[in-house]
């Protein structure tokens, strides 16, 4: 292999066990494209130096058995890592160091992963186009005509990054869509896991009852692989599910014979572009080929996850960023007393998305509108909740588009909240609802732009996901159309 | 509902966060297209529904009640603004 930054995952890790390549060979090669990717901005910190030591302990110890050997892996700069500047792409947080390791990355580095940067996202993971980190814009490596294109949010830097082979997998975080919405518009896999799934320990938190951190990945049995690592119980995070699990990467299989496959009319929804709808019949017939047997099902509240989530996931924002008061650590802008001091350094330390997230949280949850806003959202996620109940008692999953479009233009959507807010329209019923949900990348549009569809699974139930959304692969066969413009 | 100025003013003081003149007109935009939006629940009779702040099924468990030391103290305070010997300085609370 001449190029080794194109091999998947599993593949490296095969590469260096069976010792094609060193893991030094492998990370160096990773470190000569990350220099020559400045352009794309998918970095907040990168971590090279220490990373080609790291191979090099690897490489003299000839110790190879560990599951992630060697991989060079950049992750969201969301997570704590110990010793390494973790900033959540805001200044309130750039002078950070944390002292402790995040439950996942520790997972990671504990199977001989490599630690190679932290990577770019929206603001606290708050946005839908990596517009709002204080670190400036990611940039998709698609283009339309020569234009740029925002990589999707808040996952931005990680979905770049992948897409780009900057890095050999990654994890991100999604909220409302975080993870599945940037792997739509870059054309790589993401998977949210079922809340709790895997441990929040060590992640700078945004709205902790639908936080979830995942796999994004250049094909399905990469996800599985990485899911098999940062997955289970940590007694450091008391939701995190202590349940029993196999090996995802082992148990997976190309068969969905029988397999129920739900389609919600919900979904189908006003102004959706006719390429999105094509791509959806081209993956209902794609499962019906291959032996699935197609449902209509309804999702009748599926108009409300949004607006009940732009309630919810603010009021615990509001609540989760209290924390930075500029006393014991981040940014402080000085004031003439501590009041003033905690508003200058918030007023100075946010920027303006995350100001207005935590406004609308602190207004809902405030005096006098608690019960008409923050306990009705609190209903109504309990009816979309009993929707997927009702209709799993039919189905074994549920399939839909990721996104209502694919990727789009910088500054396109930053005028009106609403219009950005929308694309996570797919997406967020499955973190109100807590279920897994993986987004596969199909085939690009006619302007070469990579569509995607999603797949969402009964809670716990990630391997049917990996299965079907493997199944499709095999069918799809997906290949990266990425021309390295920026090098 | 609608947000006014005088409400904006109430939140930043709620929420600690002090804004500009500038801020509080954009601010009163974006804050009332997004209520009128999280509106559209209104629509819904939710009088016998359950209201849920999470979704797991899980019970909390308890954890060994053993003490860990974790002697990190130097460490944690590099990340301070301003400190002086073990101590976090803040400005003046009692004048």
């Amino acid at each position: 292999m001449s190029d080794l930054t194109k091999l998947t995952l599993v593949e490296s890790v095969k590469y260096i066990k069976e010792k094609k390549c060193s893991a030094t060979e492998l990370v160096n090669a990773y470190v000569k494209r990350i220099e020559k990717s400045d352009k794309l901005n998918c970095f907040n910190t990168k971590d090279l130096e220490n990373a080609v030591n790291k191979a090099k302990k690897i490489d003299t110890n000839k110790k190879l058995d560990k599951t992630l050997v060697g991989a060079p892996i950049a992750v969201k700069d969301l997570f704590c890592t110990k010793g390494v500047k973790t900033t959540a792409s805001s200044k309130i947080l750039s002078n950070f160091t944390p002292t402790y390791e995040s439950t996942v990355t520790e997972k990671l580095w504990n199977e001989d992963a490599i630690l190679i940067g932290k990577l770019n996202s929206d603001e606290f993971a708050m946005g839908s186009s990596n517009e709002t980190s204080s670190f400036g814009n990611v940039l998709n490596p698609y283009r339309l005509n020569n234009e740029n294109l925002v990589p999707g949010g808040s996952s931005g830097g990680c979905a770049s990054a992948v897409a780009a082979d900057l890095t050999s997998a990654t994890v991100g975080t999604d909220t409302g869509g975080s993870i599945r919405q940037p792997a739509a518009f870059t054309g790589i896999v993401g998977l949210k896991p079922t809340y709790g799934r895997c441990s929040r320990w060590g992640i700078v938190a945004f709205a902790s009852s639908l936080d979830q951190a995942g796999p994004m990945t250049k094909d399905v049995k990469d996800a599985a692989l990485i899911l098999d690592v940062i997955s289970g119980y940590d007694e450091k995070d008391s939701t995190s599910a202590n349940k029993p699990k196999s090996s995802f990467l082992n148990s997976i299989k190309n068969n969905v014979k029988g397999l129920k496959v739900g389609v919600p009319k919900e979904y189908r929804v006003d102004d959706m572009p006719k390429e999105v709808d094509d791509l959806w019949q081209e993956g209902i017939k794609i499962l019906k080929d291959n032996g699935a047997i197609i449902k209509d099902i309804s999702l009748p509240h599926t108009k409300y996850a949004l607006p009940a989530y732009y309630i919810i996931a603010p009021a615990e924002a509001s609540s989760n960023l209290a924390r930075y008061d500029g006393v014991r650590y981040g940014f402080r802008a000085e004031g003439k007393d501590l009041t003033e001091m905690y508003e200058n350094t918030r007023s100075k330390g946010f920027g303006a998305e995350v100001k207005k997230r935590i406004m609308i949280g602190t207004y809902v949850l405030s005096s006098g509108y608690y019960d008409a806003y923050y306990l009705k959202a609190q209903k109504v996620r309990n009816l979309i909740k009993m929707d997927f109940d009702n209709a799993y008692k039919d189905v074994d999953v549920i399939l839909t588009p990721t996104t209502p479009t694919a990727a789009f233009r910088f500054g396109e959507k930053t005028d009106d909240p609403i219009a950005m807010y929308l694309n996570d329209i797919f997406t967020v019923t499955a973190n109100l609802a807590g279920l897994p949900a993986i987004s596969l990348p199909i085939r690009c549009n006619k302007d070469g732009l990579p569509l995607a569809l999603q797949l969402i699974g009964k809670s716990f139930d990630e391997q049917t996901l990996l299965n079907t959304a493997y199944s499709i692969e095999q069918q799809v066969n997906f290949k990266s159309q990425v021309k390295d413009w920026w090098m | 509902m609608s947000i006014n100025k005088d409400t904006i003013k109430k939140i930043s003081k709620l929420a600690r966060i002090s804004v500009t003149n500038d801020e509080t007109d954009r601010l009163e935009k974006d804050l009332n297209s997004i209520l009128k939006f999280v509106e559209q629940l209104k629509e819904l009779n939710t009088d016998n529904v359950e209201p849920i702040s999470s979704v797991s099924d899980q019970d909390l468990t308890m954890n060994k009640d053993e003490v860990k030391k974790i002697n990190a103290k130097d460490d944690i305070l590099k990340n301070a603004p301003e400190k002086n010997s073990n101590y976090y300085v803040v400005p003046k609370v009692i004048e």
